[in-house]
């Protein structure tokens, strides 16, 4: 007899091969100009239950380029694993050809030819496809959205996130949770969160006054689907009043909590849940820790680190899935739950190339609607890049060197710091500049480019603080965000030292000298947490910049010396 | 000191008070690990201790102890200036064992809760709650 661990087991390997060989077939038929639709989408259903994950869409509606990192470090029992290994490394852990569209959507190498090879990627009318195609084949799928959707655009700002409302709204999810919409202020978040046609989850959303549960958002809900009880729990993400300006929204309170997860893990099971599922905004590092602790969940659906794996990772009997960013990728997965267990999964990361994915009309219809009373502002081209524009990576991207180059001499300072967020579209060399995609990666509710002194002492404070948010050995003391983009000052940093010893050798690059920790610096930034914050708002900053360059070239930055990698 | 780094994120104010190093725990707790002791051994188990891993705020954590059958918990801020926070006392007639407060904390550091069992024996257990100017997540 097989026991459930030996099923598991072989279910897992049966869909890394559909992974594999879907993957491989992608390649070679792209290489036939053959990619269709029908291939992206193609899935021999399992089980009797589908799950549709879609997560981090940051306010994304249309297609965009988007290039994954190149450098994302792993520490401590994470290091050199899933998902902190890039380009070749991942091609070759997962089976991915050189130059194949996985290796366009999921690596960084070669970004500008293959994304001209095969185009953008996202766009909320192809997602609609892609979610219509799953229910089409099984039409009680759960659709749940792991948040950090009401956030990151022009028309997001504009329409205080009612655009993408409107838009997931008409996509119909069933589940969500959360992370920037609590930028949007509490009040705001709480109007939306009441008239919300679905489920609000986190259990670890609580009442900062009263540290109880906060009654508008629920810690789970259950669905019955496919003749099984499925319980999904919320999990929001847990730093928001440390990461963004706690005096926002005052009156939540947030962290891990994973002792009330454990209990809700526990309640559910006792009302009968036959399969539990966490839609989770842990970052996925924290999630790989908490599914190690918490026993009982079957799925993790995880966001926040903005990871794309191709394949779940296994934890104990937990699967953990990634599903990307920007409305790049739709993760289906596939459960099979019988007799109070799930018995098996099946899972596909469809990578929304949207030249190939042909979008829904009526979601197009929908998205231009939102966008129309803006289309002139967003249309404006301020400028050209002769560079590849990008975000992520753990020390620097183009976009960030552009932003602080342009902090630096909009605002006469002589260090810039740009926050490390992992969010922002990218724009290949040969693209216009248009006010829409320097607010792709600066939109926010607290944009204001501040202008003040800070010791070098303190500035290596700043540096130590945020180098431990991301590089602490232990998953749960880190946010989920990259290393402080600073523009104007060079450092060295060895990531496996405590807080405290990993920075050095910090040098002010216009003058070489070394940084004198008595002296007082002035240094432009932005995205402060601070209330009261005073400056113009970034994108004025930017477009400025953009504007006096015309094309904007960005050199390569060297100026990070990266130990212990 | 006031803990002001989070709100000089920015502005920078009151930067020369700033430290980055975890606060040390410092000898006025051991003194007071040892008096409620007698010196006694702590076994590890027995007591609860929850505890944000990263404070939202620094001058107001909440925690919160439990430790079934325990006649006494005590609760130190190992790294504050002055690190005796509480010692609840449980009478005989006590529903529960356990107790919940908010604590400040000057800086990244150790909670530490130890309980004295009704047979006189001691448990105790720690949670490090950092305390950090905060940055971006994803």
């Amino acid at each position: 007899m097989i026991s459930r661990r030996d099923f598991l087991q072989v279910s897992m390997a049966a869909s890394a091969l559909v992974g594999a060989s879907g993957f491989g077939n992608w390649a070679r038929l792209a290489a036939q100009q053959a990619l269709t639709q029908d291939q992206l989408l193609e899935f021999e259903t399992f089980g009797n239950i589908s799950l549709i994950h879609v997560t981090d869409i940051h306010g994304q509606l249309k297609p965009i380029y988007f290039r994954e990192p190149e450098i994302n470090l792993g520490v401590g029992d994470n290091r050199g694993k899933v998902p902190h290994i890039t380009g070749a490394d991942f091609r070759k852990a997962y089976g991915i050809a050189d130059g194949s569209p996985s290796a366009y959507a999921l690596t960084y190498d070669d970004f500008s030819s293959l994304a001209r090879t095969y185009g953008r990627v996202g766009g909320m009318d192809r997602v609609a496809t892609v979610v219509n195609a799953i229910r089409a084949d099984r039409p009680d799928a759960l659709l749940l959205d792991g948040g950090d959707t009401w956030h990151g655009s022009y028309t997001c700002y504009h329409t205080a996130g009612q655009d993408m409302v409107n838009v997931m709204n008409a996509l119909k999810p069933d589940a969500m949770t959360f992370h920037w919409e609590f930028t949007l202020g509490s009040d705001r978040v709480n109007e939306i969160v009441e008239g919300l046609p679905f489920a609000a989850l986190g259990q670890n959303i609580f009442d900062a006054e009263w540290d109880e549960p906060a009654e508008l958002f629920k810690p789970y809900k259950f669905f019955d689907r496919g003749g099984a009880k499925i319980a999904v729990i919320g999990q929001a993400f847990p730093y928001m009043p440390i990461a963004n300006p706690r005096w926002m929204f005052p009156e939540y309170s947030f962290g891990i909590r994973d002792e009330n997860m454990q209990a809700m893990v526990d309640e559910v099971r006792a009302q009968g849940a036959d399969v539990v599922v966490v839609l989770s905004h842990n970052g996925f590092d924290v999630d790989k820790k908490m599914a190690g602790k918490v026993q009982g969940i079957d799925v993790i659906l995880s966001g926040h680190t903005h990871d794309a794996l191709p394949e779940p990772v296994l934890v104990g009997k937990t699967h953990i899935i990634a599903s990307g960013s920007n409305g790049k990728f739709v993760s289906r997965v596939d459960l099979d739950v019988r007799d109070g267990q799930m018995m098996g999964l099946r899972h596909k990361l469809i990578p929304i190339f949207s030249d190939l994915i042909a979008p829904d009309p009526a979601m197009t219809a929908l998205i231009e609607e939102q966008r129309a009373p803006y289309a002139a502002d967003l249309a404006e081209v301020i400028g050209q890049t002769d560079s590849l524009l990008y975000r992520r990576g753990n020390f620097n991207g183009t976009w960030d060197d552009l932003i602080c180059d342009a902090l630096i001499s909009e605002r006469e300072a002589d260090i810039a710091m740009s926050p490390g967020v992992r969010w922002g579209p990218s724009l290949i060399p040969g693209d216009d500049i248009t006010r829409e995609d320097i607010w792709n990666v600066t939109s926010m509710s607290y944009g204001q480019a501040y202008r003040t002194e800070m010791t070098g002492e303190f500035i290596k404070v700043i540096l130590e603080d945020v180098a431990d948010n991301i590089f602490n050995p232990d998953p749960y003391y880190q946010q989920g965000g990259d290393m402080v983009r600073i523009g104007g000052m060079g450092y060295r940093i060895d990531i496996n030292k405590p807080q405290g010893e990993r920075i050095s050798e910090m040098t002010l690059l216009k003058t070489g000298e070394a940084i004198d920790p008595a002296k007082t610096y002035v240094v432009a930034g932005w995205a402060s947490v601070n209330e009261g914050t005073e400056g113009p708002m970034i994108w004025d900053v930017v477009e400025s910049h953009i504007r006096k360059q015309g094309t904007v070239t960005v050199n390569p930055n060297n100026s990070v010396k990266v130990v212990g990698a | 000191m006031d803990f002001t780094r989070r709100e000089t994120f920015g502005l920078a104010l009151g930067a020369a008070a700033l430290t980055v190093l975890p606060f040390r725990a410092n000898a006025a707790a051991e003194d007071r690990i040892a008096e409620f002791t007698g010196g006694a051994d702590m076994a590890e188990g027995g007591v609860t201790l929850t505890a944000p891993e990263i404070a939202e705020n620094g001058n107001t954590v909440p925690i919160e102890v439990s430790a079934p059958g325990a006649s006494a918990i005590m609760v130190l801020a190992m790294g504050n200036p002055e690190p005796g926070v509480a010692t609840f006392n449980f009478g005989p007639l006590a529903a529960s064992q356990a107790a919940s407060t908010r604590i400040r904390l000057a800086g990244t550091q150790d909670v530490v809760a130890i309980a004295k069992m009704a047979d006189g024996s001691f448990a105790k257990a720690t949670a490090t709650v950092k305390v950090t100017i905060g940055g971006c997540g994803g």
